[in-house]
């Protein structure tokens, strides 16, 4: 389990990087954290001709929020550093709930949020909590930059809507409003895998505890993070007792299309959907009122 | 192939510098161009955590790193945790009186990850050291000796 | 005798190297010149191979020898038999021995179709995909029960059908304990493939030294000595031209004793013909393929009682997977057929098992070497036939175990030592009731389940018994010898994979020349220190080397006690061995060291008399004549998450019973490692495999080894009832924790779930919450 021989090159800006990539094209890959390219590399399942590591590129490592109140999180962020980041804790607390999740802590402290988003695997924590947070993901080439909307990157497994030159650059997460709560929840077969199925709940309420807003996404629930913008929807305007719950539960149930895995079945899988997102809803709107 | 690159790490305090080939892993650069054998190789795909080593003070696997993005670095291995030749420290004196460790093959990947653990957690829990061994397998102990030697050391360690 | 040593909580000697990261393992092995192998492997579970080109891998830079089996001359043959069939009546078994390189045929995924030398592993990968060779996919055999219908695909086309073995025996009168029987019990088992998983995959590094006319290979095997005699025998030369080593090995569990690997027959090959070291290092994906498996067996066994819960009598028919190849014989099943019958006193009983070649990865004894699957069976049909009969599952056990005074009690039915089972000694209820005791068992029927109930809470509780047969022959030897320095060595032909032997051995020795234990240096597994032996395996290694290193030691302290008795002119009953000196009783300041004994044995003027022998020094063999049963109980305690079928375990108790105790710490460190590994049998691991036979679930991040928060704190007891066989009155322990594992859990979910109720019954192991789900919602 060695790696194929590649070109190796450790650019120090991020122009630099993306003159590189733009030369390469997908015969490069950016080197993040390298904590599921390098073993994809060990396989011999990836075989890049050239890696560009973006590790010595400053500026990409930022956590920080904007005047608008949006957390922007540069991509080379460590996923270690944000769990632990006060900021990010403050803002977006879930970040941190669903990246204890991700692996361990050595594989955190050397792993990127942006490397994990950018690897688009379905059954990663992050992308689900990117799509219930309303991320939107800033994209940089040479021919400049551009803002896209979390479902909209992700297009399949393994695959996003990052051009051949296209770096992800920086994750930009809205503010929370107030009486707003998230959970992140997850069944996996042990701590650090990836789950069976795992699902993020954001619920805004009003003052009278009624809910303005809800964004449901799933994660190991399809061939990319699915939402499940019928449940969310049904939510709204209900008081998020167990019977709204429960309906809402039901369709996620439906709005999820498992594929299945070695671990769990489609049918256990879209059954685990329906009870985690219940056990999300319900730790979200405790924590919003 | 592409041309050897050169590497400078500083690993356990002393500066090392060899010209490898970008794809060298850092646990093989470690145990073969270096000859640190201490850290172990058990899956080469970043879960067993048996490689683990501290770069830059933090626990990572070294199978999951070329060695040439080490340059530059700080790199402690197991063979830097005894305070001299012939003696040991605080924890794997605890490992050795809980009998933490069996084949002893999985044992420096997870000194590495606990020093750390102990470093930020003086007063840890079980759960709470259950959960820092967690990313490290073990197949011969049952975990049990191996939780209660880091509960072991965290005691002796506050205690001075 | 009082003992100062034996009994001891002593901290391991080999752990200060171990922890500063100083213990050899063979990939720390480095040499001069060395080259690496790799391996191309089948990608294909069963296919003809049409042609093998391997002219571009030659001819990559880097790569010294490309080798397919043609290369290999007169060197290509199957390898040995390790184990062959068993004296009984009627036994069918047909040998197919692993190739070291496939010839015309693959016959599972993983098996080694060339070897690439070169100067570096990763050179010698890259050469792997330069290799083009043209397979012709056949038809893969892999479900047991499809393998042997009319029609299946054959692995061996040479054989009439897929059946490898086929043993019956039979105790009793089966068919007249069925028709006096007040109730029958009949169900059908299925336990599937798991594997060890060491955290150190093997390796070997060959070189040959062609000045002194010798080859040294460093091995990660259990047992150096056989593995020296073998490639002694392959290679046409002498045994002492060749030294094996099996340094510190990262765990072995059974599949590091198969012998021989192709890899192993290859690479000392390899390093003779090229004149340079060569290594190769197993890597975490061929391991999956290329180390032995096991576990994969389907029972269907019927159980017949007295209107009182009493057994009169078991039949039981069962598949048990044997893969592609059958080099270790019958081990597995015959351990599952002995231990079937476990702690009950079972008059009648019959059995048959079909071993089966499938187009899998080879089968080899790993850890609980099949018994796990006998417990499995016996105890599965009580927990039935207590529901049936209305009885409490612990009393029905009570009813059936082997009472005290019935040892040595005869199981009658041959085991893996081709002997007769006989259980030396024992007392099972007394294992029980510490069982019960410790878990609260009746506090947790009357109070703790209907509680956890009341506040809809799913609390199980599991309770189940084992034996096992342990410390079985041949023979193990043992060289004790007092240095001049005052320390003593011990060298013994077992190897070790993390067991302790350089503490509990050093212990044995240390007990009887009233040393400290820090001061014996234990060597285990260099054939250049000790060469009789066996391996290490079915949990033998502290029995029957522990009992040769007693007898070895208990004769230098004999030349011990005789040489100072002649030093001081004194009588030899007057002397006291103790802290490394002999004194004479009572006159303290009268007293000669140990190492100024050695150096007066030994001297340069001067003769040594006739008839004796210089220095202090014995060597002595122990061959038991019966393996001796340890014997034991679990108990659970487990919640379960009606929703996501996840189980919780809230208490683990375990009773156990191996005889003397030679070391409490190390006994604990393998039963609490044992159970660690049955949890994972139960309800983590499996070898998922699809229809056309490939392994779906080759890595770590898919095989689920359990980890620190999936294995509970446990709870340990013992009982001792000392083995009549050797002189320490040990038994094994090193299985024992595994072994019953499977059905607890399934004991314990069924009564969490409280699944009886709803007609469901656990029939299978390993589980998952998947699995709960459909088994709880119909699925099967």
């Amino acid at each position: 389990m060695k790696p194929a021989p590649f070109e190796w090159h450790a650019p120090d800006s991020v122009e630099a990087a993306l003159a590189l990539k733009a030369a390469h094209g997908d015969d490069a890959r950016f080197l993040a954290g390298g904590q599921s390219l390098v073993p994809a590399m060990n396989f011999r399942i990836a075989q890049p001709a050239v890696l560009v590591d973006l590790n010595r590129a400053p500026g990409l490592g930022t956590i920080a929020q904007d005047a608008e109140g949006a957390l922007r999180i540069g991509a080379m962020a460590r996923n270690a550093r944000i769990e632990r980041d006060a900021t990010a804790r403050g803002s977006h607390p879930i970040l941190a709930e669903a990246l204890h999740e991700v692996a361990h802590p050595q594989i955190r402290n050397r792993g990127t949020l942006g490397g994990n988003l950018a690897h688009a695997d379905p059954a990663s924590e992050m992308p689900a909590v990117m799509l219930a947070l309303g991320a939107r993901f800033l994209l940089r080439s040479l021919r400049g930059a551009r803002e896209v909307p979390a479902e909209e990157f992700f297009l399949g497994p393994l695959a996003t809507a990052l051009g051949p030159d296209e770096m992800l650059a920086e994750i930009r997460l809205p503010p929370l409003p107030p009486r707003t709560g998230t959970a992140f929840l997850e069944v996996a077969r042990r701590r650090g895998d990836y789950a069976m199925m795992g699902v993020a709940a954001v619920v805004t309420l009003d003052a009278d505890g009624r809910c303005t807003h809800a964004r449901i996404a799933c994660c190991s629930a399809g061939p990319t993070p699915m939402a499940a913008p019928l449940a969310a929807a049904a939510l709204e305007g209900s008081r998020l007792e167990e019977a709204d719950i429960a309906g809402a539960a039901a369709l996620v149930r439906q709005e999820v299309d498992p594929m299945g895995s070695v671990h769990a079945s489609p049918a256990y899988q879209r059954h685990l959907a329906g009870v985690v997102a219940a056990r999300a809803l319900r730790l979200a709107k405790a924590r919003a009122a | 192939m592409s041309a050897r690159v050169a590497v400078t790490v500083s690993v356990n305090g002393t500066t090392h510098r060899r010209e490898v080939e970008p794809r060298l892993l850092l646990s093989d650069f470690l145990r073969h161009e270096l000859g640190l054998t201490g850290t172990h190789v058990g899956c080469e795909h970043g879960v067993c955590g048996a490689c683990t080593i501290r770069l830059d003070g933090a626990p990572v696997r070294s199978c999951l790193m070329f060695a040439v993005q080490a340059d530059g670095h700080a790199i402690a291995t197991v063979e830097g945790l005894a305070p001299a030749p012939g003696r040991l420290s605080v924890l794997q004196e605890a490992f050795r009186d809980a009998h933490a460790l069996q084949c002893g093959y999985c044992t420096p990947g997870i000194l590495m990850t606990v020093s750390a653990f102990l470093e930020e957690t003086p007063d840890p829990t079980e759960e709470e050291v259950r959960h820092a061994l967690s990313g490290n397998l073990c197949r011969c102990t049952g975990y049990q000796h191996i939780v209660d030697a880091v509960l072991l050391a965290a005691r002796r360690l506050r205690e001075g | 005798m009082e003992t100062r040593h034996i009994g001891r909580a002593v901290t391991r000697n080999e752990d200060a190297r171990l922890l500063a990261g100083r213990a050899l393992f063979v990939d720390d092995v480095e040499l001069p010149g060395m080259l690496h192998a790799a391996f191309l492997r089948s990608p294909h579970a069963h296919a003809e191979i049409r042609s093998v080109d391997v002219a571009a891998a030659r001819a990559r830079p880097g790569v010294v020898a490309v080798v397919t089996a043609e290369d290999l001359g007169a060197y290509w043959k199957p390898g040995p038999l390790l184990v062959p069939p068993p004296p009984i009546p009627g036994v069918v078994f047909r040998q197919r021995c692993q190739v070291p390189l496939a010839r015309g045929v693959v016959r599972h995924v993983g098996e080694p179709v060339a070897m690439v030398v070169a100067e570096s592993r990763y050179i010698a990968e890259d050469a792997l995909a330069d290799i083009v060779v043209d397979y012709a996919p056949l038809p893969a055999v892999g479900d047991l029960e499809a393998a042997l219908a009319p029609g299946a695909p054959r692995v061996h086309a040479d054989l009439p059908d897929n059946i490898a073995a086929e043993v019956r025996q039979a105790k009793g009168d089966y068919a007249a304990a069925r028709a006096r029987a007040a109730h029958l019990v009949r169900r059908r088992f299925r336990y599937d493939r798991g594997a060890s998983i060491p955290m150190e995959t093997r390796g070997i590094v060959a070189a040959w030294d062609a000045k002194a006319d010798r080859l040294t290979v460093w091995d990660t095997t259990q047992a150096p000595v056989v593995i020296r005699n073998g490639l002694a025998a392959m290679l046409g030369l002498a045994e002492s031209q060749v030294r094996v080593v099996a340094p510190f090995i990262g765990g072995g569990f059974g599949p590091k004793i198969m012998m021989f690997y192709p890899e192993e027959m290859l690479v000392p090959w390899a390093a003779l013909r090229l004149g340079r070291p060569v290594k190769w290092i197993e890597d975490r994906l061929e391991h999956f393929f290329a180390t032995t498996h096991e576990r994969g067996q389907i029972h269907e066994a019927e159980l017949a009682l007295d209107a009182e819960g009493r057994i009169l009598g078991v039949r039981d028919e069962f598949l048990m997977d044997t893969g592609a190849y059958d080099p270790y014989g019958l081990t597995v099943p015959l351990n599952s057929q002995c231990t079937l019958l476990n702690c009950y006193d079972i008059p009648a009983y019959e059995s048959r098992f079909r071993a089966v070649f499938t187009n899998r990865t080879l089968v080899s004894p790993y850890r609980g070497a099949g018994r796990q699957h006998g417990i499995f069976v016996i105890e599965r049909l009580l927990d039935a036939a207590a529901r049936e009969l209305g009885l409490d599952r612990v009393e029905i056990r009570r009813r059936n175990l082997i009472p005290p005074d019935r040892f040595p009690y005869r199981n009658e039915i041959i085991y893996q030592d081709f002997a007769p089972l006989t259980y030396d000694s024992g007392d099972y209820a007394a294992l029980l009731d510490k069982a019960l005791a410790a878990i609260r068992y009746e506090r947790f029927l009357s109070e703790e389940q209907p509680r956890a109930r009341a506040e809809g809470r799913h609390l199980g509780l599991g309770i189940v018994c084992y034996v096992e047969g342990t410390g079985i022959g041949p023979y193990e030897g043992a060289k004790v010898r007092v240095q001049p320095s005052g320390k003593v060595t011990l060298a013994t032909g077992i190897g070790t994979q993390g067991q302790g032997h350089f503490t509990v051995l050093a212990q044995v020795v240390a007990e009887q020349l009233g040393v400290d234990v820090r001061d014996v240096e234990v060597t285990t597994g260099d054939t250049d220190q000790f060469d009789w032996g066996v391996g290490t395996f079915a949990s033998r290694g502290a029995v029957v080397a522990g009992a040769a290193t007693h007898e070895a030691a208990a004769a230098v302290r004999a030349k011990v006690l005789k040489a100072a008795a002649e030093h001081f002119e004194c009588a030899e009953a007057d002397l006291v061995l103790a802290d490394g000196k002999v004194s004479i009783a009572g006159v303290p300041e009268r007293a000669i060291t140990l190492g100024e004994l050695a150096r007066l044995a030994n001297p340069l003027r001067g003769a040594v008399k006739p008839g004796t022998e210089p220095g202090l020094e014995a060597t002595r063999y122990f061959g038991p004549e019966m393996g001796a049963t340890a014997a034991g109980v679990h108990a659970m305690v487990i919640e379960v998450d009606a929703e996501t079928l996840r189980p919780t375990i809230h208490r683990y108790v375990v009773v156990h019973d191996c005889g003397t105790v030679l070391n409490p710490l190390i006994l604990a460190g393998q039963i609490q490692g044992g159970v660690a590994q049955g949890i994972g049998n139960a309800f983590f691991e499996r070898l998922v495999w699809s229809e056309d036979g490939q392994l779906l679930n080759a890595s770590l991040a898919d095989y689920l080894l359990p980890t620190s928060l999936d294995v509970p704190r446990m709870e340990l007891h013992h009982t001792v009832t000392p083995s009549p066989l050797n002189p320490l009155g040990t038994k094994g322990a090193g299985e024992a924790g595994a072994i019953p594992v499977g059905a607890l859990f399934a004991q314990a979910i069924e009564d969490a779930l409280d699944l009886p109720s709803r007609g469901i019954e656990i029939a299978e192991i390993p589980l998952s919450p998947s699995r709960l789900w459909e088994i709880v919602h119909g699925g099967g």
